[in-house]
């Protein structure tokens, strides 16, 4: 039986919008996903699975809940989909409750699981058909609806509005000014090699993070510039909400942007749910197999920068540190040599995680979890003793997190354990740490 | 609309400006705008700390500002820079700043004649429009977007008329956005609204709009289609007919709606980016024929040819016979015109450009660094270290350049039909 106390997690996006459901509406809904948006992928996986529960002990809320059965993979699926399916849709609002829960908040659609599966069967894409239908009947909770109505008004996941935007870019390049001379963040300059995008957060709370960009871009002498205009946000809450017209309507402006300002590729800040959506998932829904404009994440191009020798350490960080390999651009992208890299050339005392690489595991934030807001963090805390553990364990100062929802995820683990230890991005110490040019 | 019947046709090179003076003067150099007819190049300098100065042609315009970017020329020629003067944004109009001042302004557009100049502000954390200077009288919670009609300047932008507190995603679902017209917000509220079009006259105006969690259509003047739809692309008025058009994606898949009706059989994985001819019988779009195959539809029917990265907008010729859109497959950039794909591929390519009569198509290109104008898909002029959009004179026989040789803003005009001469 799950948790009680999560049980017991009072979330309006999700109460509320049960009791307003007909037994008729939520039959139609879960039909018409099953019938018109899913096909023999979907078939293939229900029917292949023998429910070995070899995918339980990848799961980091299976381990971290003293292997509650409840918390496995293949139950997930079982309590939702599976049901679903069996009964053709007549389900009531208990089930979707119980189902909204595992969805959203049990499983991060990290993709841990899929790698211990004989049939490398795509676990996360069941529960995201779940949060597809979920989100068609209005059951999302609270938090993570108003992150994707964030995205459906703003094209931003943080309700920044078109001046502030401009604004927070300006004040920011006057910061990275006062570091480094001639520092600049260009703004629209068409047939610039490089767009750069981060996610809503950056402007929002972390407007710093952007400084130090414009400080890195400056040192390497990069061509760069960054959109005014809406399209500048490459994170996607809709897409974990299960609203995909949202999250298509999100990617495809970014896309656009970067078409009319005719770069060659896209940089993207330290994110991966943001990478995963902008490079897999949105693309795919608007009929691209593959990014239209390359698109490198900021792990790729430090490791370019450093590695050619387009910036130079001057100095190193002399804390153990350690780092958490992110799901999307590790095991979703395999940039993990390029992570150790990076972290190596910046870091005296690195100390990895055990496991590591793509085994590693999730931050328990990612896949639209900490959008979830307040009412779920504990459950979130309780879900990831096993990376409280592994942090524990590696003695780091310092968790180098080269993405946002590890970086808070992990700072709300480092706290809720009383780990002692803080988190870091790269870019906050790869400016503490270059070459700068008139040194 | 650009009138450059009255521009200096005559052949030959001139250079315009010594930028690599501006550039020994000043410390920063920001981003060079070139006007149409190439007589002006002008860009933000940093003047002293903390001020900066536009310089047209190596002069300085008079005023110093706090800030200064987003240089544009007007299509009747005249440079408008946002700038902040005593901690206030404002639009200036060759040198002279508008009256008018806000806690921000941005996005400024302009009408077919460069007569409407309308930009987005904000004053006391409340959101509306200025239209030439002039601010609506109405304020809204928020504002995105912005529209103008080519000939009547009527302007519309998407506005929030309702407050929303703070995750409140029950009152987001009631609608908190709508349009404003000309300073008058429509009654109806949409959960979303986007891409407002405005019709040439000024007489209509439309925009997609949201009316449930997975429930889009097309909104005219206030009043939604009846039909409703999976998912909706921004609308175009049909030149002539004053017709809306719009991408609309029924049951799963994409098709061209024109006032709430089907009128493309074709159905196609994804649809969007419709242009239409000048006499708005012809319609043109970016389609995804299958996963990963793009390419271009015309009156409902595919270019055989297709592509696996990118298509941009596709353009036609003056007369509507001819589409040529810029195209990217394999990683390489090259141009496709009426279903032919030109061999020769570069870094980068700009939007072509058709000659008047539509027999030739003229775009940049860039190649390792440098730019050039390539006609009918092959280099044609030298390389230059930056370049703007070629123009075509009014009898297609001559055609205006604009870059940048040696450190100098060149224009130059060259005979279209010669060999080209450097």
């Amino acid at each position: 039986m799950a948790d009680l106390e999560d049980r017991q997690v009072v979330d309006p996006g999700i109460d509320e919008s049960i009791a307003g459901l007909t037994p008729d509406r939520i039959e139609r809904t879960i039909n018409r996903v099953l019938t018109e948006e899913t096909g023999a992928r979907l078939q293939a996986y229900l029917q292949t699975c023998v429910h070995c529960g070899l995918c339980a002990e990848a799961c980091q809320s299976y381990i971290s809940r003293d292997k509650d059965p409840d918390y496995a993979p293949v139950a997930k699926v079982k309590d939702t989909l599976w049901e679903m399916v069996k009964r053709k849709g007549k389900v009531d609002g208990e089930f979707l409750h119980n189902a909204a829960r595992i969805a959203y908040i049990d499983c991060g659609a990290c993709r841990r699981c899929s790698m211990y599966c004989p049939f490398g069967i795509d676990i996360s894409y069941m529960i995201m058909t779940v949060r597809r239908i979920l989100n068609l009947l209005g059951v999302v909770p609270q938090y993570l609806q108003d992150t994707t109505n964030s995205h459906a008004a703003t094209m931003n996941q943080m309700w920044v509005q078109q001046d502030d935007w401009i604004d927070t870019l300006m004040w920011q390049e006057e910061d990275a000014r006062s570091e480094l001379a001639g520092a600049r963040i260009p703004l629209d300059r068409e047939g610039a090699e490089i767009m750069y995008s981060v996610i809503g957060p950056e402007p929002k709370i972390l407007a710093q993070l952007i400084a130090n960009m414009a400080i890195i871009f400056k040192v390497a002498g990069a061509d760069w510039t960054m959109p005014s205009t809406d399209g500048w946000d490459n994170s996607n809450m809709a897409m974990y909400s299960g609203d995909f017209e949202t999250m298509g309507r999100v990617e495809r402006l970014h896309w656009e942007r970067a078409s009319e300002l005719r770069v060659k590729r896209v940089v993207m800040g330290e994110c991966g749910h943001a990478y995963r959506g902008a490079v897999y998932d949105g693309p795919r829904w608007l009929g691209w197999t593959k990014p239209p404009i390359p698109m490198v994440h900021a792990v790729e191009y430090y490791y370019e920068l450093i590695s050619s020798g387009r910036i130079r350490i001057a100095r190193k960080i002399e804390e153990p540190v350690t780092v958490q390999d992110p799901c999307n651009i590790v095991r979703g992208r395999g940039l993990h040599d390029k992570l150790r890299y990076v972290v190596n050339a910046i870091c005296a005392d690195f100390r990895d995680m055990d496991p590591r690489y793509e085994h590693n595991y999730c931050c328990q934030a990612g896949g639209g979890l900490i959008n979830c807001g307040p009412p779920w963090k504990r459950s979130r805390m309780k879900s990831n003793r096993v990376k409280a553990d592994q942090i524990r364990d590696t003695g780091a100062h310092t968790v180098i997190t080269p993405c946002h929802n590890c970086h808070s995820g992990i700072e709300d683990i480092i706290g809720f354990y009383k780990l002692g230890c803080h988190v870091s991005f790269i870019s906050e110490l790869l400016v503490k740490t270059i070459e700068m040019p008139d040194a | 609309m650009v009138d450059c019947g009255s521009w200096d046709w005559t052949i030959g090179k001139r250079a315009i400006s010594d930028l690599g003076r501006v550039h020994d003067e000043y410390d920063e150099v920001h981003e060079w705008a070139a006007s149409p007819d190439g007589e002006r190049v002008a860009a933000p300098v940093l003047a002293a700390p903390d001020t900066f100065a536009i310089v047209v042609n190596q002069e300085r315009w008079d005023g110093e500002f706090e800030k200064a970017w987003h240089l544009a020329f007007t299509p009747d020629g005249r440079l408008t820079a946002l700038v902040r003067i005593d901690d206030e944004w404002t639009l200036a109009v060759d040198g002279e700043p508008w009256d008018e001042r806000w806690e921000f302004a941005w996005n400024p557009i302009f009408n077919r004649d460069g007569s409407v100049i309308a930009l987005q502000i904000k004053d006391n954390m409340e959101y509306s429009v200025a239209v030439n200077g002039v601010p609506w009288q109405r304020r809204f919670h928020s504002s995105r977007g912005l529209a103008v009609s080519r000939d009547a300047g009527r302007v519309a932008a998407v506005v929030q008329v309702n407050p929303l507190a703070e995750a409140d995603t029950v009152g987001f679902f009631e609608g908190t956005w709508s349009l404003a017209v000309d300073d008058v917000p429509w009654d109806a509220t949409f959960i979303n609204a986007y891409g407002p079009t405005v019709s040439d006259d000024g007489a209509a105006v439309a925009a997609e709009v949201r009316l449930g969690i997975c429930e889009y259509t097309l909104a005219e003047n206030a009043i939604p289609w009846e039909q409703r739809y999976g998912c909706v692309w921004e609308p175009s008025y049909r030149n002539g007919s004053g017709r809306l058009v719009a991408p609309v994606r029924i049951g799963g898949s994409w098709t061209l709606a024109e006032n709430g009706v089907p009128i493309w059989g074709g159905r196609f994985m994804q649809l969007w980016n419709q242009r239409l001819s000048s006499d708005g019988r012809r319609i043109a779009a970016v389609a995804a024929a299958g996963f990963g195959r793009w390419t271009v539809v015309v009156d409902d029917r595919p270019w055989r040819t297709s592509f696996d990265d990118l298509v941009r907008p596709p353009v036609f010729s003056p007369d509507g016979a001819r589409v040529a859109a810029g195209v990217r497959r394999g990683g390489r950039w090259s141009f496709a015109v009426d279903d032919r794909v030109w061999p020769e591929t570069f870094d980068m390519v700009w939007d072509p450009v058709f000659s008047p009569g539509g027999g030739t198509v003229a775009a940049k290109i860039e190649r390792d660094g440098k730019y050039a104008v390539a006609i009918d898909g092959r280099p044609w002029s030298p390389w230059y270290d930056q370049l703007w959009d070629p123009t075509y004179s009014p009898d297609g026989t001559r055609m205006l350049i604009r870059g940048v040789e040696g450190g100098r803003f060149v224009r130059h005009v060259v005979g279209v039909a010669d060999r080209f001469q450097a």
